[in-house]
């Protein structure tokens, strides 16, 4: 699979997931809508690296809008065989040193945990979204592929900090990336997930737990049944959200505008249903319902609130535990399959994901699991990646 | 049987400010070519964010003030969906659950007498583009999209057109003053709820909604109209009435249902993550507070007290320049009612005439007080003010220096008005001769002629004795 969808340097030393923006380079978030966009100006992200001297190689392929699970249903780079994630293909391959990708719903983590590389998707308003093509704002971040632990630091100390250009970046300057000594902390392995998840995965969460062991922290196993009441609200308010902000691709301004309409409402029906796929789509009418009259209590609202309570036991839980350890995924690999069984598997697969996008904690996938931290505790999950990495050397 | 009118209005005003609500964009009235005024941001483009103008919401709390609201020191936006080409993201940033001000109220006084109307909010939004059709096609101009407007929402506590066109006037001169808006045409716009019922009914009839009106003489027409058809429908089963949107045609001078599809909308709002709540504490508030302009009534009240008539007070009130130049001219130590007369009067007929209005600055506090005081004070005569006022405008002369040049000052020595009656009595042999034989009335052409000569220079009684004096001999 040729991972680029626009090679832009050689020897480039990062790769760009294409739901970020770089100017005069088009950018099409992997959907057939925005075909032939190409931006005026820069993500933050990809500016401020450019600026520290980082280049860009190129690039990579998303699946249409970072909604599936690793980016197989991109409408330039369709997956058959095994699936694997573009950017950290590129990164496992050592093609590039790390990359930028945009978590909206554990597409990146997963790509990640199947290629054997890092992505962490940082606490929520710590990098700017700015020039992110947006779809669930509130709780998409960027976040950084790397090699290891030491090269995912070494990128987010770049990236982070105060954005005036979006309005929830958060105030403060800078942020702390330094990797430090882990040993006596405390982590909680959820048996919950592990229980669902395939041997391979639970193999990999039990190594990783036994690694950390070695590295002087503590692991106990703990039961958390808010994964899936999680999810279930994520799905929800990302759903809503990605409906009403794929709504400005009609045709009219920029990007597919279909050969075919006699008025406005035939341009914007047949234009969508081209440039659209099915999962898209899917999200597009789960989120419409969900935000309706008479559905927006009993779903969007509750979710909402959902999210307040979800958010506060989570924090109780932090006062016992530094950590969380859990899969990445239920399945440490994944085939082809149709795109019409896109929403179903990608909402099985986000139980282990979606809390940190509903409740903006910061989350690491390394070694083929997942660590889920308090908000701003980024570094210390870095931490515990590099004991780990440390030991296996 | 008679019957009430019940209406209540929204009214949605943009705001003076010198860039769009989300976005750096300035100055879209004066954009020459479509979409001249637009960035990635406020045309929609992907990857760009909204970021916060906080004299938005300086704005809308002055107006919050002015209309005597409760300022919500938490207030959020929301998302209001629906496809249309001039709105480029398919949403409308509005404020519905939790509104900048809500709960004020505002007096309107009409030949019926005074009513209390009902603020029930005052909401911040972004406004819309706009289409543009040439033959086959239509093209969008998003110069307007994301200009900050508020949108006032009364109670139904209207009774009359004239209550609705006093109410509108009043917002118009508060705003101007205000320096909220300069709702000029079309930067104030209507949406009018109208219902009837017999009188002494405490029951609301069916209520139907005209949209967007820009004119007040349509909005007064709109409501006779509507009205009168809400009456015959109840008086004479002419129709049956259902609660719809309506738009009102001007050539007409009818109004009509819209299509249902626009009324039965779901607009699916729900809150818009890119922006944090705005919280607004007791400093930043206090602030507002300091810089908003005395309230119109409390101005109007001031007027009043020195004798300006409720007609010119209703003149002074509805432009924020004419207030603050009669304000200024005051502050140099004019007399208000003079200075009121001065300028309604004078300054407007002299301005209109030479084709200026007060926005053109010509007249200053500065220059319109020396005249006053010069002519007070026994300088000049009126007349000669009015000449300096002229000149004031045509060629912006300094009104002291001006008077000395053309010799308008009337303090000119008795001598020298002595060697003009003496000139004059030689040049008039004739009018002297017959005043000697008793006829009274060539002493005025005589006085009439001395005038002419100074140019309304020197005391006429200063003149007028002189001249009997010289006659007498
Ligand atoms: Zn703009």
């Amino acid at each position: 699979m040729n991972q680029f969808a626009v090679m832009m340097n050689e020897k480039g030393n990062i790769a760009v997931d294409d739901t970020l923006l770089i100017k005069d380079v088009p950018a099409t978030a992997g959907s057939r809508i925005l075909e032939g966009f190409t931006p005026l100006f820069s993500a933050e992200a990809v500016e401020r690296l450019q600026q520290k001297g980082y280049t860009v190689a190129g690039k990579t392929h998303v699946g249409e809008f970072g909604l599936d699970l690793v980016g197989e249903f991109s409408y330039y780079a369709p997956q058959s065989g095994a699936l694997q994630g573009a950017a950290a293909s590129a990164v496992a391959a050592g093609d590039v040193k790390a990359a930028l990708g945009v978590d909206m719903n554990g597409a990146p983590r997963r790509a990640a945990a199947l290629a054997g590389v890092d992505f962490l998707k940082p606490t929520y308003g710590t990098v700017s979204r700015y020039g992110v093509i947006s779809c669930a704002a509130s709780g998409e971040q960027v976040g950084v592929y790397g090699k290891d632990a030491k090269n995912v630091a070494e990128l987010m100390a770049v990236i982070a900090g105060h954005d005036p250009k979006d309005g929830t970046s958060l105030k403060n300057e800078t942020y702390d990336y330094t990797l430090a000594d882990v040993q006596g902390k405390k982590v909680a392995l959820v048996t919950d997930l592990l229980q669902k998840a395939d041997e391979a995965t639970r193999a990999k969460v039990l190594a990783f737990a036994d690694e950390l062991k070695a590295a002087g922290v503590e692991v106990v196993e703990i039961d958390c049944d808010l994964f899936a009441l999680a999810n279930t609200a994520w799905q929800i308010l990302m759903c809503a959200e990605t409906c009403n902000n794929v709504s400005r691709y009609d045709g009219v301004k920029y990007g597919h505008r279909a050969a075919d309409y006699k008025n406005i409402d035939e341009l914007y029906v047949n234009t969508r249903t081209e440039g659209f796929n099915f999962l898209t789509k899917a999200v597009i009418l789960y989120g419409s319902d969900v935000l309706s009259k008479h559905r927006y209590k009993d779903c969007y609202d509750k979710s909402l609130r959902v999210r307040r309570v979800v958010s506060e036991a989570i924090d109780r839980l932090f006062g016992q535990y530094d950590a969380l350890l859990t899969p990445a995924a239920f399945a440490a690999s994944f085939d082809a399959y149709e795109v019409k069984d896109a929403f179903g598997k990608v909402f099985a697969q986000s139980e282990c994901t979606a809390v940190a996008n509903l409740i903006g904690i910061p989350a690491l996938a390394c070694h083929g699991v997942q660590l889920l931290g308090k908000a701003f505790d980024d570094a210390l999950l870095l931490s515990l990646a590099a004991a780990v990495e440390k030991k296996g050397e | 049987m008679k019957y009430e009118l019940v209406m209540g209005l929204e009214t949605h005003v943009e705001l003076s400010t010198e860039s769009k609500i989300f976005c750096s964009c300035g100055g879209h009235s004066a954009a020459n070519e479509p979409n001249d005024c637009v960035c990635p941001a406020c045309s929609g483009m992907p990857g760009m964010l909204p970021v916060m103008n906080k004299r938005v919401v300086e704005l809308a709390v002055t107006a919050g003030l002015m209309l005597n609201c409760d300022i919500n020191r938490y207030t959020t936006f929301d998302k209001k969906n629906y496809y249309y080409p001039d709105l480029p993201c398919a949403y409308q940033i509005t404020q519905i659950n939790h509104p900048i001000c809500t709960n004020g109220l505002v007096t309107v006084k009409t030949s019926q007498g005074a009513r209390d109307i009902r603020i029930k909010q005052i909401h911040m939004e972004e406004d819309a583009g706009k289409l543009v059709h040439s033959g086959n096609s239509s093209y969008v101009d998003f110069n307007r999209t994301s200009v900050p407007l508020i949108e006032i929402v009364t109670q139904p506590d209207f009774r009359s057109a004239e209550e609705v066109v006093t109410y509108l006037n009043k917002l118009k001169a508060m705003f101007r003053s205000g320096g909220i808006s300069e709702c000029e045409e079309g930067a104030m716009r209507c949406d009018v709820n109208i219902s009837v019922r017999p009188e002494g009914s405490e029951e609301f009839g069916v209520r139907t909604e005209i949209k967007n009106m820009s004119s007040f003489e349509a909005i007064e027409k709109a409501i006779q109209y509507e009205s009168q058809r809400h009456m015959d429908a109840l008086e004479f089963d002419t129709e049956e009435l259902v609660q719809e949107t309506r738009r009102y045609d001007d050539a007409s001078g009818k109004t009509f249902a819209m299509r249902n599809k626009e009324t039965e909308a779901d607009y699916r709002y729900f809150p818009d993550a890119n922006l944090m709540p705005i919280v607004i504490d007791d400093e930043w508030l206090e602030r507002i507070k300091a810089d908003k302009p005395v309230a119109v009534d409390e101005k109007a009240e001031e007027y009043m007290a020195a004798g300006i008539s409720q007609k010119e007070i209703d003149v002074l009130l509805s432009d924020g320049k004419i207030s603050k130049l009669l304000d200024d001219t005051v502050a140099l130590g004019c007399d208000r009612k003079d200075s009121a007369t001065w300028i309604l009067t004078d300054c407007a007929g002299v301005l209109s005439k030479a084709g200026k209005t007060f926005a053109d600055g010509v007249v200053t506090a500065e220059k319109l007080s020396a005249i006053i005081k010069m002519v007070a004070d026994g300088t000049i005569n009126r007349n000669a003010g009015k000449k300096v006022l002229i000149a004031v405008v045509e060629q912006g002369a300094e009104p002291v220096a001006y008077c000395k040049e053309q010799g308008l000052d009337r303090k000119v020595d008795a001598s020298a008005i002595e060697g003009v009656i003496d000139g004059v009595l030689a040049a008039n042999p004739k009018a002297v001769e017959d005043f000697k034989a008793g006829k009274v009335k060539a002493m005025g052409a005589l006085f009439g002629a001395c005038m002419k000569e100074l140019k309304g220079a020197g005391d006429p009684a200063v003149i007028k004795q002189l001249l009997e004096q010289k006659l007498a001999q």
